[in-house]
């Protein structure tokens, strides 16, 4: 096993991991802010997808996809807070997981009423395939390379906009106490359909680049949403610090744990049980994972409330 | 005996920057009513909450009969000994008076798993909650769902589920809140009688109730006792005047 | 307003007459539909326990249903390919039998549901959720990895188990047993609602402080209505696998927590009934919508947020009233 190949994995596990947080981000955020547990997060994350992909293939055009795929993910998110959860911020949780588990069936099966069963294409633009060379010599994808820099960049914006601008003091004011803000004077109504369309709008980025490496299908969006979910049990709710810190572990521990935990098994067991063994064992690690934090810390890395 | 039944020994809580409890030392002895009076966040929640175990508290003992049970759970300090009643009810509202009042036998007879016999035909269970049940003067409810009471007749059945535990030592939150002249009237005729059975430690705002059943007050202000005494030592307290009852009355 | 016990007993004459008339009537899918019915109904039974008295939401029941699933899987796996199931200390045969094959579900899921309770009601509310959601997800992937038993493909029973006495691969008399163990575990939480428990933890999930000013321990109730949940809808799981005679990861997919969860709120959280009512009228609805349209989902999420929008209490709650009587 070679520094190379350790290198490569670490950033994969950096991109998928930084990926996995423009949908916990979106999803701490809303329940933060809202109190809202949103199953149907992952169904914006499959309509960014489909709308970049659909763009893409009508234009030719990667950015016009993104940007399609952004408006997309926050026009169905505005829409459904404004249509249906907003009659839920006031319900019990089972209410909250039933209604968007519904929405989850009327996305899914909506979409494949439009754009049928069969995986659609997003292809990387030429501009951004192919591999670069890293400083010691580390041939890597460039388009994984540039993931990872626009999820920073993201990361770094939802930073800036919370800690430092206006909207953000409002969204961290809406976390502590809602009769405040409105008491305050702040539209309370139209705030939170601001952060569920944000919320909905990284996640809908999230599908579109994760699109161009996988295929875009109905489905897509509910495996992300459960590793979403370990994400903010890891990181504690409400916390975007928790997620990104979250995020960056599970998709590290995803990665790397796939490698490696056969390679291990293999130093002291036969290579074909160490394989099964080794593949069992990685495919439960985050589960793993969160257990452990779960145990030594059940609000999560950086969560407060129960 | 030598040592009160529920003694709390410089217990200290603090919130961020605010000091909830600042060193509380407070005793209960036998067969008296021990108020607890101070304004509107001067800490009296908190004191419950730490006795009770609800929080625990930074620094300092929670002693019930001679034992520290400071690190124990709610639900210990209930099989120890403690009776709570809540300021806002706390009461199971699906369902009627006399399955909340068999929760507290059977909270008291340390059986709940049994899953086969019904528990309203359990002899036992069933007279321990009556007879509470008609202590406080709700046997005609018994059928009643608790949604459907009155906020007074709610009040009564918080006192008779502490009473199916038959502590050792009430804790009673605000017991005449929004209760009527006349029901207030009542229960304090009632708090009269149940001193000899277990001693009360009654946090209330009612000073009329506070001075007619008090046999000593603490007074908590900003998270400490200012004084602790008799009816007449509290009343000619000048402190107290000039902290409390001079705003108040 | 109808009363709750007429509805109730309604339904078990239904669940009575269809089938016989499908079998007078020589139309076997008919009784094949009412079998998946029935044991819908009692994977969602097993999680009304939880759900409807306990106030747990979990979302990651498929894990019990699924583990039922994989122990009759394992073990006819074993009786049909004639090899020992190997624990490596000690090995055990595979069995056919489904009195042994059920007793092994409601362990196994029982014991699952014992780790998942504890670590999970360390938390509570959303993180409650999103943890039973993710351990059901663990389950699901590691079947997926798990190549002994079909990985990702799941694994065919060839002839269906057999139970002392009857003939199983007879449609209606499958039914028969699926029919009376569910009655049989209807009538243990009816049983269980009523009794010292079911009080205790009934109070737990509406006033959880309560409970433990009384001196019960509201966590260890939870825990016990989590195991026994997860048994139930373990036993579901086993039977699921006998009628389809495969399993596959699929049973662990975390579509299926939220489908039972389903079932329980079409007819009526916390209703004894609830569950029977739910998985009947969703069969009824997959077989009658399915046959119109691919896209029936579509027409279950409208409904179902109609539901959670408007009629708290599901059908049993519009029928009967919205109140809950335990007594």
């Amino acid at each position: 096993m070679s520094a190379i190949l350790i290198v490569e994995q670490v950033l994969n596990g950096l991109q998928v991991g930084i990926m996995l947080f423009l949908t916990a981000a979106g999803l701490t955020l809303i329940f933060g802010v809202m109190g809202l547990i949103n199953l149907a997060h992952g169904s914006l994350y499959m309509i960014g997808a489909f709308a970049a992909a659909a763009v893409a293939g009508a234009t030719g055009s990667f950015l016009l996809a993104l940007v399609a795929a952004l408006a997309a993910a926050a026009v169905a998110g505005a829409v459904v807070e404004m249509v249906v959860i907003r009659r839920l911020y006031a319900s019990d949780h089972l209410d909250q997981v039933l209604a968007t588990f519904a929405l989850i069936l009327i996305f899914s099966e909506g979409t494949r009423w439009v754009f049928g069963s069969f995986p659609m294409y997003l292809e990387i633009p030429e501009y951004l395939s192919g591999p670069v060379t890293l400083p010691g010599g580390i041939q890597y994808p460039l388009y994984r390379l540039m993931l990872i820099c626009v999820g920073l960049a993201v990361a770094l914006g939802l930073w800036f906009l919370i800690e430092r601008t206006r909207i953000g003091i409002q969204i961290r004011a809406g976390e502590n106490d809602r009769e405040m803000i409105a008491a305050l004077g702040v539209d309370i109504s139209r705030l939170y359909t601001l952060v569920f369309a944000l919320g909905a709008a990284l996640a809908g980025l999230a599908g579109a680049l994760v699109g161009a490496i996988q295929s875009v299908q109905v489905g897509m969006g509910e495996p992300v949403l459960i590793l979403a979910f370990v994400i903010i049990v890891i990181g504690g709710i409400g916390s975007i610090r928790g997620a990104f810190i979250g995020a960056l572990l599970v998709g590290l521990t995803d990665t790397l744990g796939g490698i490696f935990l056969p390679a291990m098994f293999k130093l002291f067991m036969a290579p074909a049980s160490a394989t099964s063994v080794g593949s069992s064992l990685a495919s439960m690690a985050i589960y793993i994972l969160m257990s452990l934090v779960l145990v030594w810390k059940p609000t999560g890395l950086f969560g407060v409330r129960g | 005996m030598t040592e009160p039944v529920l003694e709390t020994r410089n217990i200290t809580r603090r919130f961020g920057a605010l000091m909830a409890s600042d060193s509380i030392s407070i005793e209960l002895w036998p067969g008296e009513i021990h108020a607890v009076i101070g304004p509107n966040g001067a800490g009296k929640s908190t004191l419950i909450e730490q006795i009770c175990g609800g929080l625990k508290p930074d620094a300092g003992q929670v002693r019930l009969l001679g034992r520290d049970v400071t690190r124990q759970s709610t639900a210990a300090r209930a099989r120890a000994g403690l009776g709570r009643t809540f300021q806002i009810s706390a009461l199971a509202m699906e369902d009627t008076v006399l399955q909340n009042a068999i929760l507290g036998a059977l909270g008291a007879s340390g059986r709940p798993w049994g899953i086969w016999r019904p528990v309203l035909k359990d002899r036992g269970l069933r007279a321990r909650a009556e007879e509470a049940l008609h202590r406080v003067g709700l046997e005609d409810l018994t059928a009643k769902h608790c949604a459907d009471l009155s906020h007074g007749q709610r009040r009564q059945l918080e006192v008779a589920v502490a009473l199916t535990l038959r502590p050792k030592a009430f804790i009673m939150d605000e017991p005449m809140a929004g209760l009527g002249a006349e029901g207030s009237k009542r229960l304090t005729g009632f708090l009269d009688g149940l001193r000899e059975e277990a001693p009360i430690l009654l946090v209330e705002h009612d000073m009329d109730a506070v001075f007619a059943l008090a046999d000593r007050i603490s007074v908590l202000v900003y998270g400490r006792i200012i004084a602790t005494g008799t009816v007449d030592e509290i009343r000619a307290n000048a402190e107290v005047r000039e902290a409390y009852l001079g705003e108040g009355a | 307003m109808i009363p709750e016990r007429h509805v109730n007993a309604a339904l078990l004459v239904g669940l009575v007459a269809v089938p016989m008339w499908a079998l007078a009537a020589d139309e076997p899918y008919t009784i094949t539909l009412a079998t998946r019915a029935v044991i819908l109904a009692l994977a969602a039974v097993g999680l009304n326990i939880a759900l409807g008295i306990g106030g747990l939401v979990s979302l990651g029941h498929a894990a019990f249903f699924g583990i039922g699933g994989y122990a009759m899987g394992i073990l006819a796996f074993h009786a049909q390919t004639f090899t020992p199931l190997d624990f490596g200390a000690f090995s055990v045969a595979g069995t056919k039998s489904m009195p042994v094959i059920w007793l092994a579900a409601l362990v196994l899921s029982a014991l699952a549901a014992l780790v998942i309770g504890l670590l999970s009601l360390r938390t509570s509310g959303v993180y409650f959720i999103m943890i039973t959601l993710a351990f059901g997800q663990m389950f699901y992937y590691f079947t997926i990895s798990w190549s002994t038993y079909g990985g990702e493909d799941g694994m065919s029973i060839y002839v269906r188990n057999s139970f002392p006495g009857l003939d199983t691969l007879v449609p209606v008399q499958f039914f028969g047993i699926c029919l009376i163990l569910l009655c049989l575990v209807l009538f243990l939480n009816a049983r269980l609602v009523r009794s010292r428990f079911g009080l205790a933890l009934n109070a737990a999930r509406q006033v959880s402080v309560r409970v433990e000013t009384v001196g019960l321990d509201p966590t260890r109730l939870k825990l016990l209505a989590f195991v026994i949940s997860g048994a139930v809808t373990g036993l579901a799981g086993a039977l699921f696998a006998d009628l389809n005679r495969f399993v596959s990861p699929a049973m662990f997919s975390w579509q299926f927590s939220g489908e039972i969860m389903v079932l329980v709120i079409l007819g009526g959280v916390g209703r004894i009934f609830g569950p029977v009512v739910g998985a009947v009228v969703f069969v009824t609805l997959e077989h009658v919508l399915g046959g119109l349209t691919d896209f029936w989902h579509i027409y279950l999420g409208v409904i179902l947020l109609l539901i959670v929008l408007f009629a708290q209490g599901g059908i049993i709650g519009l029928l009967c009233g919205r109140r809950v009587h335990h007594d």
